[in-house]
């Protein structure tokens, strides 16, 4: 398999959101008639830069981490990839399909888990037969037992997020992208999904994860973009070296690693005496 | 959204936010243009609508989540209820009560209506078909948005399960109406399987209307909360609770409020399953000034029926015409609208 192939090309990309409500206009019906008369046109709307000109290439087999601050640009750029979002300016090339895991990427929030799975993959374009084969695996890996038949109202964050991770990862994407998504999970299904990130890189698909959890980005990516105000300071294969220098920026006590390995050093809290 | 309000380039990094960086291998990008390096190795523009055919493909393999998608809904929208399911066969009953009530029975609209209960019935079950398309369609991108969010599919999709959904329940409300239709002493005939063809008619027209809905809903914030009004006006307008050839606002206009759509599809179901009305609609029986007269006179029994001997507005035999060519239109017309829009869905 040829390792060198592109599969995402993100090319000078620019996003910008538009708001609606945004302040200076109290929204009394005044203000909306005289924005109807064209008095005052599209008072209040505000816009937002959110991605404000990035480019990169991630390769076939790539888990690319990507870290920043809140409001960096990180989740937005997911969806671009995605093709959620229409970019302002530039473009995302992408080979194949690409499938987005968020936090609040709840599916039908008043079905059950179990219908939830069987129309997320049917959504996906897997077929009858295929949805049925792999229904079992599925609530297998998410772990949530017997809510499955419960409305996914019922379950809780870490629950529906579990199971929204079991769904996109059954089938092998060409393309996943996973914001946060595991952060509320527990220990054991990090990792499960840890694994099973592992397993899609393997499937020869790339691997995008937003976290602020540097040390699982550590553990699974082999690439780190690192953005700030919906650009990117720097990005590239020294995952650790990027790191510690984001931690640096804000302000972090430096991580101890292994001189050798570059692993990190947990210090054992000594005991009392 | 269009592209022509573009932005001016970004500014640099501001001094604050300078971050020490050096000493660190920045990945390398390729030195050709990317946008030529992505194509040169087959790439695809992530946000790029698909093209007719190949869309159509895509909806055609979604075809089983299309179905799961109208029952799953479909479930949803009565666990809540004590009576669940029951609502379904419900809803049309108290819809077709109250109407009776009201129009029937307190303000006697039916003066010069063969049969009112069957041509009242008739009429606010196949008007809510279009209705509801039109309603529930508005919502759906807003509704689906988390799904819309994280799983790539035509979202053509989502508006044809909210149609479906809307069918499943016209096909039921259908039932009643037969039911009620028997009890009221009408014939079961061979005309009875004219109405499958002016439902299939119906439900074109209504996968039209609702992608159509759909995208105004999603884009436009005030279409929704305008919309039960409009439907409520077209409801007056299409003789749901009378006969539009005995308005007197001339000719030409009659013949317009004759062939909208909506009024359209429930006269071809009313002469469908209605005896009387195969039998007066006007020009059913040769023209005669006299008892056409009588009828506009007295609106009463024993001359109900005699309508028929009016010379008819717009010909009953061009209604099929009409029909067809409404479903077409709304479907055609409904795609294109909404496929336009494909990339946009879910930015919210």
């Amino acid at each position: 398999m040829d390792a060198d192939k592109p599969m995402v090309v993100v090319d000078d990309l620019h996003v910008v959101y538009r708001v609606f409500g945004a302040g200076g206009d109290r929204g009394t019906a005044a203000t909306a008639l005289l924005r109807i008369m064209g008095r005052k046109t599209r008072g209040s709307i505000r816009e937002v830069h959110a991605i404000r000109g990035v480019s990169f290439v991630a390769y076939r087999g790539d888990a690319v981490g990507v870290i920043g601050r809140n409001g960096s640009g990180k989740s937005t750029l997911l969806r671009a990839v995605a093709g959620l979002l229409p970019p302002e300016r530039g473009n995302v090339y992408t080979d194949g399909e690409a499938a987005l895991l968020g936090v609040n990427a709840a599916l039908l929030d008043d079905l059950t888990g179990e219908r939830n799975v069987v129309l997320g993959c049917l959504a996906m374009g897997m077929t009858k037969k295929e949805t049925k084969e792999k229904f079992p695996a599925i609530t297998e890996f998410s772990g949530v037992g017997d809510f499955i038949d419960l409305p996914m109202k019922a379950y809780s964050t870490g629950m529906g997020s579990r199971l929204r991770f079991a769904i996109a990862a059954s089938k092998s994407q060409d393309i996943l992208l996973v914001d946060e998504a595991l952060a509320t999970g527990d220990a054991e299904f990090r990792v499960k999904s840890h694994a099973r990130i592992q397993e899609l890189r393997k499937d020869a698909g790339t691997v995008f994860l937003v976290a602020h959890n540097l040390e699982e980005v550590e553990q699974t990516c082999n690439r780190v973009i690192w953005m700030e105000r919906g650009k990117i300071v720097t990005q590239g294969e020294d995952v650790i070296g990027i790191i510690d220098r984001y931690i640096a920026a804000s302000g972090g006590a430096p991580v101890e690693r292994d001189p050798v390995t570059g692993k990190r050093i947990h210090a054992r809290v000594p005991l009392k005496t | 959204m269009s592209n022509d309000r573009r932005l001016s380039a970004p500014g640099q990094l501001q001094t604050g936010d300078d971050f020490a960086t050096s000493g660190i291998v920045t990945a390398e990008l390729p030195d050709v243009p990317l946008a030529e390096f992505a194509r040169a190795h087959g790439l695809r523009v992530a946000a790029e609508r698909p093209q007719v055919v190949r869309y159509l493909k895509h909806l055609w393999l979604r075809r089983h989540f299309i179905m799961a998608f109208a029952t799953a809904r479909n479930i949803a929208l009565y666990t809540e209820a004590r009576l669940g399911q029951l609502w379904q066969v419900l809803t049309p009953l108290l819809n077709a009560g109250v109407y009776f009530l009201v129009f029937g029975v307190l303000l006697h609209v039916s003066r010069g209506i063969p049969d009112y209960l069957g041509f009242l019935v008739t009429g606010v079950f196949v008007f809510n078909f279009t209705s509801r398309a039109f309603i529930a369609s508005s919502t759906v991108v807003t509704e689906s948005l988390p799904l819309i969010r994280a799983l790539r599919f035509p979202r053509a999709a989502l508006p044809l399960a909210y149609v479906m959904i809307e069918f499943e329940q016209m096909l039921l409300s259908m039932a009643v109406l037969a039911v009620i239709l028997v009890c009221t002493g009408e014939p079961i005939t061979w005309y009875w399987l004219l109405a499958i063809p002016v439902l299939l008619l119906q439900t074109i027209f209504c996968v039209g209307v609702g992608l159509a809905s759909a995208r105004l809903g999603a884009n436009v914030n005030d279409y929704s909360q305008l919309l039960p009004f409009l439907m409520r006006t077209w409801m007056y307008l299409s003789g749901v609770l009378y006969n539009i050839s005995t308005l007197d606002i001339g000719p030409r206009y009659v013949a317009i409020l004759q062939i909208n759509p909506a009024a359209i599809y429930i006269t071809l179901m009313r002469e469908a399953l209605m005896a009387s009305q195969r039998q007066s609609q006007p020009g059913a029986q040769p023209y005669n000034a006299l008892k056409c007269a009588t009828w506009k006179h007295f609106k009463a029994a024993p001359y109900l029926d005699w309508s028929a001997y009016c010379r008819p507005i717009t010909d009953p035999n061009h209604y099929w015409f009409y029909a067809i060519a409404w479903a077409l239109l709304a479907i055609v017309l409904g795609f294109f609208f909404f496929w336009r829009a494909e990339a946009q869905y879910g930015r919210g």
